[in-house]
């Protein structure tokens, strides 16, 4: 019996035990959050996995990949244009870093052979905080404004610090390495505007599936949202053409995978979800059973919602367990939220920044995360300085990046990251609260 | 010949490693395979999109995992 390797199961057993001998069942809180927990599990399931989630997926898929990594990677290189670089840097993460674990390899390549420090530090923080899914998932739950502000604001702010780290850190040369930077290879393209329009029409389904019913009875917004299906379906039926007459995919498969959902939704006219589901499983059937750029994106999609469901249903768990539902307690009291950060004065907004900046968030569990958080009391500059500053950092992600470009350089980053989402939290917080 | 998979370790990574053994045992190539997960090795190839494939030096693939019959035309 080895005991070194035996300890650490004795280990775990004892504190398994000791957790469960000691479980709180019976007193009130422990009880409401557990249900909480349970409610925001459902809610969302039902509320944003379908409309919301799935079609983000097969966008975040077509990104990776139909859109070309090398021509964007050009922009970023040694000899490129030092100021279009930071622009590029700025919002390429959203075309290049649908992976999480590609920002640091793209960073670390930015900063030794490529444009240098400036534009890698922008690359660096933008990437993570311009991910295509979470600004869509934000602006769903946690409202447009929102969305729109953690857009702009991770824009804004990734071009300002990497700035102002290129400008804190100008006298300082690094040894670039001498490799040569190896672009992908580039791949069949169509032209611009085909692939402008498959991303127009899949957008377009997902902005009309989730269109809110208005408060008003009548204008165009409450036009717009009766005719929410019949838009959706426009543009799902644009997308089929598109995939069979630009994207290499049988017709008549595609004929194929729009009869159900149509049948369906003569049959079923107020139930709109019975042929979406059917829609998506027609597309998800003939891309993945058919050779060629369009199972490659159904593979990526898949990929993504793989990666991503289970971080998000665990995310929502434990948000639902601590924070509960908007209106409704979790574990933590609701009062310790607003002392430490509601309102918006700057110590809110700063601790706010700082705990994001520390704290792990897998992708997107920043959303449930904080939808529990301004349900429970915080305010929303502390709740836009949380979003800029957490998704792009934490302690293990500032680690690598410490060995990248050593201790100086990521303290003044962070530091950075932390003061910026401070004061567009205030700012943010003052003009909309 | 040496495989080098370059990746910081994430699913797509793992996918490639299994790919290219795959590739490299159909073919019946003697192979020596061997991931590479630091980053500033991984800068050292000059490859910046992750996963990537290195072949006795030369990097073939980076950016996506290819199919494992592609494979069999890179290591063959």
């Amino acid at each position: 019996m080895n005991w070194k390797q035996e300890w650490k199961t004795l280990a775990v057993l004892v504190i398994v035990f000791m957790v469960c001998f000691h479980l709180p069942v019976g007193s009130a809180r422990f009880d409401g959050a557990v249900m909480e927990s349970l409610h925001l599990v459902k809610w969302y399931a039902q509320e944003h996995v379908l409309l919301c989630l799935v079609p983000a997926f097969f966008i975040a898929g077509a990104i990776a990949v139909f859109v070309s990594q090398g021509s964007v990677m050009k922009y970023l290189g040694a000899r490129a244009n030092k100021v279009l670089a930071y622009g590029v840097a700025s919002v390429s993460g959203s075309i290049l870093a649908v992976c999480s674990c590609t920002v640091l390899p793209l960073f670390a390549g930015i900063y030794r052979m490529g444009a240098g420090l400036g534009p890698a530090t922008t690359f660096l923080y933008s990437g993570p905080a311009i991910n295509v899914l979470a600004i869509i998932l934000t602006a769903r739950v946690l409202g447009l404004e929102l969305g729109i502000a953690r857009a702009v604001g991770a824009v804004v702010f990734s071009i300002v610090i990497g700035l102002l780290m290129h400008f804190i850190f100008r006298r300082e040369e690094i040894e670039k390495a001498n490799v040569q930077m190896s672009l992908p290879e580039p791949e069949v393209d169509r032209p611009l505007w085909q692939n402008a329009l498959y991303f127009a029409s899949m957008i377009g389904i997902l902005v009309f599936a989730n269109w809110g019913r208005p408060e008003a009875e009548q204008g165009l917004w409450h036009t717009i949202y009766s005719a929410k299906w019949w838009i959706t379906g426009g543009f799902a039926l644009a997308l089929g053409v598109m995939l069979a007459a630009w994207f290499g995919l049988k017709a008549w498969k595609v004929a194929v995978a729009a009869l159900p959902p149509i049948g369906l939704a003569i049959l079923f006219p107020h139930a709109p979800m019975i042929p979406f589901v059917a829609g998506v499983l027609g597309v998800s059937l003939i891309t993945a059973t058919s050779s060629g750029p369009t199972s490659e994106w159904f593979a990526s999609s898949w990929g993504f919602a793989k990666q991503i469901l289970p971080l998000l249903f665990f995310g929502v768990i434990v948000a639902g367990l601590l924070l509960g539902r908007p209106g409704h307690e979790g574990w933590i009291p609701s009062q310790w939220i607003s002392a430490a950060v509601g309102g918006n004065s700057p110590a809110a907004n700063f601790f706010a920044s700082l705990a994001g900046a520390l704290m792990y968030f897998a992708t997107l569990t920043e959303v449930p995360i904080l939808e529990g958080l301004i349900g429970s009391g915080m305010g929303k500059g502390p709740a836009l300085a949380l979003l800029l500053a957490g998704p792009a950092l934490s302690l293990p992600n500032m680690l690598v990046i410490r060995s990248v470009m050593g201790g100086k350089k990521t303290i003044v980053f962070v530091s950075l990251v932390v003061v910026m989402a401070t004061i567009s939290g205030m700012i943010y917080g003052s003009l909309f609260a | 010949m040496k495989i080098q998979v370059l990746g910081t370790g994430c699913p797509k990574c793992k996918q490639l490693a299994e790919a290219a053994e795959d590739a490299a045992r159909q073919l019946g190539v003697d192979y020596q395979l061997e991931k590479v997960t630091d980053i500033n090795a991984i800068v050292g190839f000059g490859v910046m999109t992750t996963p990537a494939l290195v072949v006795d030096g030369a990097v073939k693939v980076s950016g996506r995992v290819p199919s494992v019959e592609d494979l069999k035309k890179l290591l063959g």
